[in-house]
Protein backbone atom coordinates (compact mmCIF):
# COMPACT_ATOMS: atom_id res chain seq x y z
CA UNK A 1 0.00 0.00 0.00
CA UNK A 2 1.03 3.56 -0.60
CA UNK A 3 2.44 6.18 1.68
CA UNK A 4 1.78 9.83 0.91
CA UNK A 5 5.42 10.62 -0.04
CA UNK A 6 5.77 8.01 -2.77
CA UNK A 7 4.65 10.23 -5.61
CA UNK A 8 6.04 13.52 -4.34
CA UNK A 9 6.24 15.39 -1.10
CA UNK A 10 3.98 18.39 -1.59
CA UNK A 11 0.32 19.02 -0.84
CA UNK A 12 -0.85 17.76 -4.25
CA UNK A 13 0.97 14.46 -3.80
CA UNK A 14 -0.51 14.10 -0.36
CA UNK A 15 -3.99 14.89 -1.58
CA UNK A 16 -3.75 12.30 -4.35
CA UNK A 17 -2.56 9.67 -1.88
CA UNK A 18 -5.68 10.18 0.24
CA UNK A 19 -7.72 8.69 -2.60
CA UNK A 20 -6.00 5.34 -2.28
CA UNK A 21 -8.32 4.25 0.45
CA UNK A 22 -6.24 1.51 2.05
CA UNK A 23 -6.90 -0.14 5.40
CA UNK A 24 -5.19 1.22 8.54
CA UNK A 25 -1.81 -0.31 9.32
CA UNK A 26 0.95 0.13 11.87
CA UNK A 27 3.81 1.58 9.82
CA UNK A 28 6.85 3.57 10.78
CA UNK A 29 6.41 6.12 8.02
CA UNK A 30 9.23 8.50 9.01
CA UNK A 31 11.71 5.58 9.07
CA UNK A 32 10.33 4.26 5.79
CA UNK A 33 10.71 7.66 4.13
CA UNK A 34 14.30 7.95 5.31
CA UNK A 35 15.05 4.37 4.27
CA UNK A 36 13.73 5.10 0.78
CA UNK A 37 15.88 8.19 0.59
CA UNK A 38 12.94 10.58 0.30
CA UNK A 39 14.04 12.50 3.39
CA UNK A 40 17.33 12.63 5.21
CA UNK A 41 15.93 12.88 8.70
CA UNK A 42 12.75 12.26 10.63
CA UNK A 43 12.52 15.98 11.31
CA UNK A 44 12.71 16.65 7.59
CA UNK A 45 9.93 14.15 7.08
CA UNK A 46 7.70 15.72 9.72
CA UNK A 47 8.33 19.25 8.47
CA UNK A 48 7.23 18.31 4.94
CA UNK A 49 4.23 16.38 6.27
CA UNK A 50 3.22 19.38 8.34
CA UNK A 51 3.36 21.75 5.43
CA UNK A 52 1.40 19.39 3.18
CA UNK A 53 -1.31 18.44 5.71
CA UNK A 54 -1.90 22.07 6.67
CA UNK A 55 -2.24 23.10 3.05
CA UNK A 56 -4.55 20.24 2.08
CA UNK A 57 -6.72 20.67 5.16
CA UNK A 58 -6.96 24.42 4.55
CA UNK A 59 -8.06 23.90 0.95
CA UNK A 60 -10.61 21.28 1.82
CA UNK A 61 -12.01 23.15 4.80
CA UNK A 62 -12.44 26.35 2.79
CA UNK A 63 -14.24 24.39 0.09
CA UNK A 64 -16.44 22.66 2.62
CA UNK A 65 -17.35 25.89 4.41
CA UNK A 66 -18.31 27.38 1.09
CA UNK A 67 -20.43 24.40 0.07
CA UNK A 68 -22.03 24.12 3.51
CA UNK A 69 -23.01 27.77 3.39
CA UNK A 70 -24.55 27.49 -0.07
CA UNK A 71 -26.36 24.31 0.92
CA UNK A 72 -27.83 25.92 4.01
CA UNK A 73 -28.90 29.10 2.24
CA UNK A 74 -30.56 27.19 -0.59
CA UNK A 75 -32.19 24.72 1.77
CA UNK A 76 -33.72 27.37 3.99
CA UNK A 77 -35.08 29.30 1.01
CA UNK A 78 -36.52 26.08 -0.37
CA UNK A 79 -38.05 25.33 3.02
CA UNK A 80 -39.84 28.69 2.97
CA UNK A 81 -41.12 28.10 -0.57
CA UNK A 82 -42.41 24.66 0.33
CA UNK A 83 -44.13 25.91 3.47
CA UNK A 84 -45.85 28.71 1.56
CA UNK A 85 -46.98 26.33 -1.14
CA UNK A 86 -48.37 23.89 1.38
CA UNK A 87 -50.33 26.70 3.02
CA UNK A 88 -51.70 27.80 -0.32
CA UNK A 89 -52.67 24.29 -1.31
CA UNK A 90 -54.42 23.90 2.04
CA UNK A 91 -56.34 27.10 1.49
CA UNK A 92 -57.39 26.12 -2.03
CA UNK A 93 -58.38 22.66 -0.87
CA UNK A 94 -60.41 24.05 2.00
CA UNK A 95 -62.27 26.49 -0.27
CA UNK A 96 -62.96 23.78 -2.79
CA UNK A 97 -64.28 21.24 -0.33
CA UNK A 98 -66.28 23.92 1.55
CA UNK A 99 -68.09 24.61 -1.69
CA UNK A 100 -68.53 21.07 -3.00
CA UNK A 101 -67.82 18.75 -0.08
CA UNK A 102 -64.80 17.14 -1.81
CA UNK A 103 -61.65 17.73 -3.83
CA UNK A 104 -62.22 15.63 -6.96
CA UNK A 105 -58.64 15.67 -8.24
CA UNK A 106 -56.64 13.10 -6.23
CA UNK A 107 -53.35 14.40 -7.50
CA UNK A 108 -53.84 17.64 -5.60
CA UNK A 109 -53.96 15.75 -2.34
CA UNK A 110 -50.95 13.72 -3.42
CA UNK A 111 -49.07 16.86 -4.41
CA UNK A 112 -49.70 18.29 -0.99
CA UNK A 113 -48.36 15.14 0.63
CA UNK A 114 -45.23 15.07 -1.46
CA UNK A 115 -44.65 18.76 -0.72
CA UNK A 116 -44.93 17.95 2.94
CA UNK A 117 -42.42 15.15 2.61
CA UNK A 118 -40.02 17.43 0.76
CA UNK A 119 -40.45 20.08 3.44
CA UNK A 120 -39.74 17.63 6.27
CA UNK A 121 -36.68 16.24 4.51
CA UNK A 122 -35.40 19.75 3.81
CA UNK A 123 -35.84 20.65 7.45
CA UNK A 124 -33.94 17.53 8.49
CA UNK A 125 -31.16 18.49 6.09
CA UNK A 126 -30.98 21.94 7.70
CA UNK A 127 -30.99 20.45 11.18
CA UNK A 128 -28.12 18.17 10.28
CA UNK A 129 -25.95 20.64 8.37
CA UNK A 130 -26.37 23.95 10.13
CA UNK A 131 -24.77 22.84 13.43
CA UNK A 132 -21.73 21.64 11.47
CA UNK A 133 -21.20 25.12 10.07
CA UNK A 134 -22.54 27.14 12.98
CA UNK A 135 -22.58 25.03 16.16
CA UNK A 136 -23.12 27.89 18.61
CA UNK A 137 -25.64 29.83 16.57
CA UNK A 138 -27.62 26.60 16.09
CA UNK A 139 -27.37 25.80 19.77
CA UNK A 140 -28.82 29.20 20.72
CA UNK A 141 -31.31 29.78 17.93
CA UNK A 142 -32.22 26.31 16.72
CA UNK A 143 -31.00 25.14 13.35
CA UNK A 144 -33.77 26.60 11.22
CA UNK A 145 -33.59 30.10 12.67
CA UNK A 146 -29.78 29.93 12.50
CA UNK A 147 -30.04 29.00 8.83
CA UNK A 148 -32.51 31.82 8.14
CA UNK A 149 -30.18 34.35 9.73
CA UNK A 150 -27.24 33.06 7.72
CA UNK A 151 -29.32 33.27 4.54
CA UNK A 152 -30.65 36.77 5.30
CA UNK A 153 -27.15 38.05 6.05
CA UNK A 154 -25.76 36.48 2.88
CA UNK A 155 -23.45 34.05 4.66
CA UNK A 156 -21.95 33.32 8.08
CA UNK A 157 -19.02 35.60 7.40
CA UNK A 158 -21.31 38.58 6.75
CA UNK A 159 -23.48 37.70 9.74
CA UNK A 160 -20.41 37.58 11.97
CA UNK A 161 -19.43 41.10 10.87
CA UNK A 162 -22.83 42.69 11.54
CA UNK A 163 -23.54 44.77 14.61
CA UNK A 164 -26.14 43.10 16.79
CA UNK A 165 -28.60 45.96 16.15
CA UNK A 166 -28.66 44.85 12.50
CA UNK A 167 -29.04 41.18 13.39
CA UNK A 168 -31.97 42.16 15.59
CA UNK A 169 -33.95 43.47 12.59
CA UNK A 170 -32.76 41.04 9.90
CA UNK A 171 -35.85 39.98 7.98
CA UNK A 172 -37.74 43.16 8.92
CA UNK A 173 -36.33 45.18 6.05
CA UNK A 174 -39.74 46.48 4.93
CA UNK A 175 -40.54 47.80 8.37
CA UNK A 176 -37.07 49.27 8.65
CA UNK A 177 -37.40 51.17 5.38
CA UNK A 178 -40.84 52.42 6.37
CA UNK A 179 -39.27 53.70 9.55
CA UNK A 180 -36.43 55.37 7.68
CA UNK A 181 -38.99 57.09 5.44
CA UNK A 182 -40.60 58.42 8.61
CA UNK A 183 -43.76 56.35 8.17
CA UNK A 184 -43.43 54.00 11.12
CA UNK A 185 -41.74 53.33 14.45
CA UNK A 186 -38.49 51.34 14.24
CA UNK A 187 -38.98 47.56 14.15
CA UNK A 188 -38.10 45.83 17.42
CA UNK A 189 -37.23 42.56 15.78
CA UNK A 190 -36.99 40.75 12.48
CA UNK A 191 -36.93 37.02 12.01
CA UNK A 192 -35.58 36.48 15.55
CA UNK A 193 -39.20 36.99 16.55
CA UNK A 194 -39.68 33.25 16.12
CA UNK A 195 -37.20 32.62 18.94
CA UNK A 196 -39.21 31.54 22.00
CA UNK A 197 -37.26 33.99 24.14
CA UNK A 198 -38.62 36.86 22.02
CA UNK A 199 -42.04 35.58 21.08
CA UNK A 200 -42.94 34.33 24.53
CA UNK A 201 -41.79 37.39 26.43
CA UNK A 202 -44.52 39.87 27.41
CA UNK A 203 -44.99 42.67 24.92
CA UNK A 204 -43.60 45.43 27.14
CA UNK A 205 -40.30 43.61 27.64
CA UNK A 206 -40.11 42.06 24.19
CA UNK A 207 -37.83 44.78 22.86
CA UNK A 208 -35.29 44.10 25.61
CA UNK A 209 -35.58 40.37 25.01
CA UNK A 210 -35.01 40.88 21.28
CA UNK A 211 -31.95 42.99 22.04
CA UNK A 212 -30.56 40.34 24.39
CA UNK A 213 -31.21 37.49 21.96
CA UNK A 214 -29.71 39.41 19.03
CA UNK A 215 -26.66 40.26 21.13
CA UNK A 216 -25.93 36.65 22.05
CA UNK A 217 -26.69 35.33 18.57
CA UNK A 218 -24.22 37.82 17.16
CA UNK A 219 -21.54 36.62 19.56
CA UNK A 220 -22.40 33.01 18.68
CA UNK A 221 -22.02 33.75 14.97
CA UNK A 222 -18.62 35.30 15.62
CA UNK A 223 -17.44 32.35 17.69
CA UNK A 224 -18.64 30.03 14.91
CA UNK A 225 -16.87 32.02 12.23
CA UNK A 226 -13.62 32.67 14.05
CA UNK A 227 -13.26 29.84 16.55
CA UNK A 228 -15.65 27.03 15.63
CA UNK A 229 -15.85 25.22 18.95
CA UNK A 230 -19.11 24.72 20.79
CA UNK A 231 -19.37 26.89 23.90
CA UNK A 232 -22.38 25.80 25.97
CA UNK A 233 -21.82 28.74 28.33
CA UNK A 234 -23.26 31.09 25.69
CA UNK A 235 -26.66 29.42 26.03
CA UNK A 236 -26.45 29.58 29.81
CA UNK A 237 -25.64 33.28 29.69
CA UNK A 238 -28.62 33.94 27.45
CA UNK A 239 -30.91 31.89 29.72
CA UNK A 240 -29.86 34.01 32.69
CA UNK A 241 -30.26 37.27 30.84
CA UNK A 242 -33.78 36.42 29.72
CA UNK A 243 -34.71 35.25 33.17
CA UNK A 244 -33.59 38.64 34.47
CA UNK A 245 -35.64 40.51 31.87
CA UNK A 246 -38.74 38.44 32.46
CA UNK A 247 -38.58 38.72 36.21
CA UNK A 248 -38.79 42.50 35.97
CA UNK A 249 -41.93 42.50 33.78
CA UNK A 250 -45.34 41.82 35.25
CA UNK A 251 -43.69 41.29 38.65
CA UNK A 252 -45.49 41.95 41.93
CA UNK A 253 -44.01 45.43 41.94
CA UNK A 254 -41.97 44.90 45.10
CA UNK B 1 12.68 22.76 25.68
CA UNK B 2 10.45 20.76 28.01
CA UNK B 3 8.61 17.93 26.37
CA UNK B 4 6.48 16.73 29.22
CA UNK B 5 3.30 17.66 30.96
CA UNK B 6 4.12 19.57 34.13
CA UNK B 7 2.04 20.63 37.09
CA UNK B 8 1.41 24.17 38.22
CA UNK B 9 -0.44 25.64 41.17
CA UNK B 10 -3.46 27.78 40.33
CA UNK B 11 -5.85 29.06 43.00
CA UNK B 12 -4.43 26.43 45.36
CA UNK B 13 -5.23 23.62 42.92
CA UNK B 14 -2.65 21.65 41.00
CA UNK B 15 -3.29 21.59 37.27
CA UNK B 16 -1.38 20.14 34.35
CA UNK B 17 0.38 22.60 32.07
CA UNK B 18 2.55 22.59 28.98
CA UNK B 19 4.92 24.94 27.27
CA UNK B 20 3.71 26.35 23.98
CA UNK B 21 2.03 29.21 22.21
CA UNK B 22 -1.43 30.11 23.55
CA UNK B 23 -4.36 29.13 21.33
CA UNK B 24 -7.27 30.59 23.24
CA UNK B 25 -7.62 32.54 26.44
CA UNK B 26 -5.92 29.95 28.62
CA UNK B 27 -4.04 31.11 31.69
CA UNK B 28 -0.29 31.12 31.60
CA UNK B 29 1.59 30.46 34.84
CA UNK B 30 5.40 30.52 34.98
CA UNK B 31 5.45 30.43 31.20
CA UNK B 32 3.27 27.30 31.12
CA UNK B 33 -0.17 27.04 29.56
CA UNK B 34 -2.59 25.86 32.19
CA UNK B 35 -4.53 22.82 31.01
CA UNK B 36 -7.80 23.21 32.82
CA UNK B 37 -9.84 20.10 33.67
CA UNK B 38 -13.10 21.85 32.90
CA UNK B 39 -11.94 22.92 29.46
CA UNK B 40 -10.45 19.66 28.30
CA UNK B 41 -11.43 16.08 29.08
CA UNK B 42 -7.81 15.01 28.76
CA UNK B 43 -6.87 17.49 31.51
CA UNK B 44 -9.71 16.08 33.60
CA UNK B 45 -8.20 12.61 33.14
CA UNK B 46 -4.79 13.86 34.24
CA UNK B 47 -6.22 15.60 37.29
CA UNK B 48 -8.02 12.37 38.17
CA UNK B 49 -4.65 10.65 38.21
CA UNK B 50 -4.97 8.70 34.99
CA UNK B 51 -1.72 7.89 33.22
CA UNK B 52 -1.75 9.53 29.78
CA UNK B 53 1.64 8.82 28.22
CA UNK B 54 1.72 11.43 25.48
CA UNK B 55 5.25 12.74 26.09
CA UNK B 56 7.26 12.07 22.92
CA UNK B 57 4.46 9.75 21.73
CA UNK B 58 2.81 9.36 18.35
CA UNK B 59 -0.88 10.12 18.81
CA UNK B 60 -3.96 9.66 16.69
CA UNK B 61 -6.56 12.13 17.88
CA UNK B 62 -10.13 11.58 16.63
CA UNK B 63 -12.66 14.38 17.02
CA UNK B 64 -10.09 17.16 17.26
CA UNK B 65 -12.69 19.92 17.38
CA UNK B 66 -11.17 23.39 17.18
CA UNK B 67 -7.82 22.00 18.28
CA UNK B 68 -7.77 23.10 21.90
CA UNK B 69 -6.87 19.76 23.48
CA UNK B 70 -4.77 18.68 20.47
CA UNK B 71 -2.64 21.80 20.98
CA UNK B 72 -1.65 20.62 24.48
CA UNK B 73 -0.91 17.15 23.14
CA UNK B 74 1.27 18.64 20.42
CA UNK B 75 3.25 20.63 23.00
CA UNK B 76 4.70 17.39 24.36
CA UNK B 77 4.11 14.65 21.78
CA UNK B 78 6.32 13.61 18.89
CA UNK B 79 3.48 13.68 16.38
CA UNK B 80 -0.27 14.31 16.67
CA UNK B 81 -2.60 13.33 13.83
CA UNK B 82 -5.79 15.31 14.43
CA UNK B 83 -8.94 14.20 12.62
CA UNK B 84 -12.00 16.45 12.49
CA UNK B 85 -14.87 16.42 10.00
CA UNK B 86 -17.02 19.47 10.77
CA UNK B 87 -15.90 22.49 8.73
CA UNK B 88 -16.15 25.24 11.36
CA UNK B 89 -14.06 23.63 14.09
CA UNK B 90 -11.73 22.21 11.43
CA UNK B 91 -11.09 25.71 10.15
CA UNK B 92 -9.86 26.76 13.60
CA UNK B 93 -7.97 23.48 13.96
CA UNK B 94 -5.94 24.36 10.89
CA UNK B 95 -5.11 27.76 12.40
CA UNK B 96 -3.96 26.03 15.58
CA UNK B 97 -1.96 23.47 13.58
CA UNK B 98 -0.06 26.32 11.96
CA UNK B 99 1.33 27.18 15.40
CA UNK B 100 2.45 23.60 16.15
CA UNK B 101 5.06 21.91 13.95
CA UNK B 102 4.05 18.41 14.98
CA UNK B 103 0.28 18.81 14.79
CA UNK B 104 -1.05 17.39 11.53
CA UNK B 105 -4.64 18.40 10.73
CA UNK B 106 -6.74 15.91 8.80
CA UNK B 107 -10.11 17.12 7.58
CA UNK B 108 -11.76 13.72 7.34
CA UNK B 109 -14.41 11.43 8.78
CA UNK B 110 -13.05 9.21 11.55
CA UNK B 111 -15.49 6.49 10.50
CA UNK B 112 -13.53 6.23 7.24
CA UNK B 113 -9.90 5.72 8.23
CA UNK B 114 -9.02 4.85 4.66
CA UNK B 115 -9.36 8.60 4.00
CA UNK B 116 -6.15 9.22 5.96
CA UNK B 117 -4.35 5.88 6.03
CA UNK B 118 -1.68 7.06 3.59
CA UNK B 119 -0.60 9.72 6.12
CA UNK B 120 -1.02 8.29 9.61
CA UNK B 121 1.86 6.23 10.98
CA UNK B 122 1.60 3.56 13.65
CA UNK B 123 0.70 5.28 16.91
CA UNK B 124 1.34 4.75 20.61
CA UNK B 125 -1.85 6.44 21.73
CA UNK B 126 -5.34 6.69 20.31
CA UNK B 127 -7.37 9.48 21.88
CA UNK B 128 -10.97 9.77 20.80
CA UNK B 129 -13.52 12.44 21.67
CA UNK B 130 -16.14 12.35 18.91
CA UNK B 131 -19.27 12.73 21.03
CA UNK B 132 -21.49 11.04 18.47
CA UNK B 133 -23.38 7.80 18.08
CA UNK B 134 -21.35 4.67 17.43
CA UNK B 135 -18.39 5.79 19.54
CA UNK B 136 -17.07 2.24 19.97
CA UNK B 137 -17.18 1.55 16.22
CA UNK B 138 -14.97 4.55 15.51
CA UNK B 139 -12.29 3.24 17.90
CA UNK B 140 -12.53 -0.25 16.40
CA UNK B 141 -12.19 1.01 12.85
CA UNK B 142 -9.05 2.92 13.79
CA UNK B 143 -7.50 0.14 15.87
CA UNK B 144 -5.32 -0.83 12.91
CA UNK B 145 -3.18 2.25 13.46
CA UNK B 146 -2.43 1.45 17.11
CA UNK B 147 0.67 -0.58 17.83
CA UNK B 148 0.35 -3.66 20.01
CA UNK B 149 0.24 -2.59 23.63
CA UNK B 150 -0.56 0.99 22.60
CA UNK B 151 -3.09 2.88 24.67
CA UNK B 152 -6.59 3.93 23.75
CA UNK B 153 -8.62 6.58 25.55
CA UNK B 154 -12.17 6.61 24.32
CA UNK B 155 -14.28 9.42 25.72
CA UNK B 156 -17.89 8.34 25.94
CA UNK B 157 -20.61 10.91 26.15
CA UNK B 158 -23.55 8.95 27.49
CA UNK B 159 -26.15 11.20 25.93
CA UNK B 160 -24.69 10.82 22.44
CA UNK B 161 -25.68 7.20 22.46
CA UNK B 162 -29.11 7.31 24.00
CA UNK B 163 -30.73 10.07 26.01
CA UNK B 164 -32.71 7.73 28.21
CA UNK B 165 -30.24 5.00 29.19
CA UNK B 166 -28.23 5.05 32.41
CA UNK B 167 -24.77 6.47 31.73
CA UNK B 168 -23.02 3.52 33.43
CA UNK B 169 -24.78 1.04 31.15
CA UNK B 170 -23.64 3.04 28.17
CA UNK B 171 -20.03 3.06 29.31
CA UNK B 172 -20.15 -0.69 29.88
CA UNK B 173 -21.63 -1.26 26.46
CA UNK B 174 -18.87 0.72 24.78
CA UNK B 175 -16.25 -1.11 26.87
CA UNK B 176 -17.68 -4.48 25.84
CA UNK B 177 -17.61 -3.58 22.18
CA UNK B 178 -14.03 -2.36 22.42
CA UNK B 179 -13.03 -5.75 23.81
CA UNK B 180 -12.94 -7.04 20.24
CA UNK B 181 -9.63 -5.26 19.62
CA UNK B 182 -8.60 -3.72 22.92
CA UNK B 183 -8.11 -4.98 26.42
CA UNK B 184 -10.12 -2.64 28.59
CA UNK B 185 -8.32 -1.58 31.77
CA UNK B 186 -10.85 0.72 33.36
CA UNK B 187 -13.67 3.15 32.93
CA UNK B 188 -13.01 6.58 34.45
CA UNK B 189 -15.95 8.82 35.19
CA UNK B 190 -15.11 12.45 34.36
CA UNK B 191 -17.24 14.02 37.09
CA UNK B 192 -17.12 16.56 38.64
CA UNK B 193 -15.52 18.16 35.59
CA UNK B 194 -17.91 16.73 33.02
CA UNK B 195 -21.36 15.27 33.67
CA UNK B 196 -22.37 12.08 31.85
CA UNK B 197 -18.89 11.56 30.42
CA UNK B 198 -16.40 8.78 31.01
CA UNK B 199 -13.17 7.62 29.45
CA UNK B 200 -12.68 3.98 28.60
CA UNK B 201 -8.97 3.28 29.03
CA UNK B 202 -7.70 0.29 27.10
CA UNK B 203 -4.70 -1.36 25.49
CA UNK B 204 -4.43 -2.60 21.94
CA UNK B 205 -4.32 -6.40 21.83
C1 LIG C 1 -16.46 17.20 21.97
S1 LIG C 1 -15.86 17.80 20.43
C2 LIG C 1 -14.11 17.65 20.54
C3 LIG C 1 -13.41 18.62 21.43
C4 LIG C 1 -11.88 18.44 21.42
N1 LIG C 1 -11.56 17.05 21.59
C5 LIG C 1 -11.20 19.22 22.52
O1 LIG C 1 -11.20 18.73 23.66
O2 LIG C 1 -10.67 20.30 22.23
C6 LIG C 1 -16.27 16.48 19.35
C7 LIG C 1 -15.82 16.71 17.93
O3 LIG C 1 -15.86 15.48 17.22
C8 LIG C 1 -16.19 15.75 15.89
N2 LIG C 1 -16.64 14.51 15.26
C9 LIG C 1 -17.76 13.80 15.53
N3 LIG C 1 -17.85 12.73 14.74
C10 LIG C 1 -16.74 12.73 13.96
C11 LIG C 1 -16.26 11.88 12.91
N4 LIG C 1 -16.95 10.81 12.56
N5 LIG C 1 -15.11 12.20 12.32
C12 LIG C 1 -14.41 13.31 12.70
N6 LIG C 1 -14.82 14.16 13.66
C13 LIG C 1 -15.97 13.87 14.28
C14 LIG C 1 -17.25 16.83 16.01
O4 LIG C 1 -17.39 17.56 14.82
C15 LIG C 1 -16.71 17.67 17.17
O5 LIG C 1 -15.94 18.74 16.71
Amino acid sequence: MTAWFERGTDADALETSLEDGAEPEVRDLPALAVEKGVFETHDGYYDALHEATVEVARRRVDDAVDTAERDIVNAVRTLETLSEQINELDERGRDWSDETGRVPVDEIVEARESHEEARDETRRFIEERTPELAPNLSNLAGSVLAARLIALAGGLDKLARMPSSTVQVLGAEDALFAHLRGDAPPPKHGVIYVHPYVRETDADERGSAARAVAGKLTIAARVDRYAGDLRPELAEELDEKIEGIRSRDGGDGS
Amino acid sequence: MTRAVEWVKVDSERYPATEGESVRDERVVNGKRVWHPRKSKAAALLVKGVDLPIGDARVLYLGAGAGTTPSYFADVARAVYAVEFAPSPASRLVDVAETRKRLFPLFADARKPSEYSSVVEGVDVLYQDVATRGQADVALKNAGFVREGGRAYVIVKARSEDVTAEPEEKYEEVAEKLDEKYEVEKVVDLSPFYDDHAAVVARRR
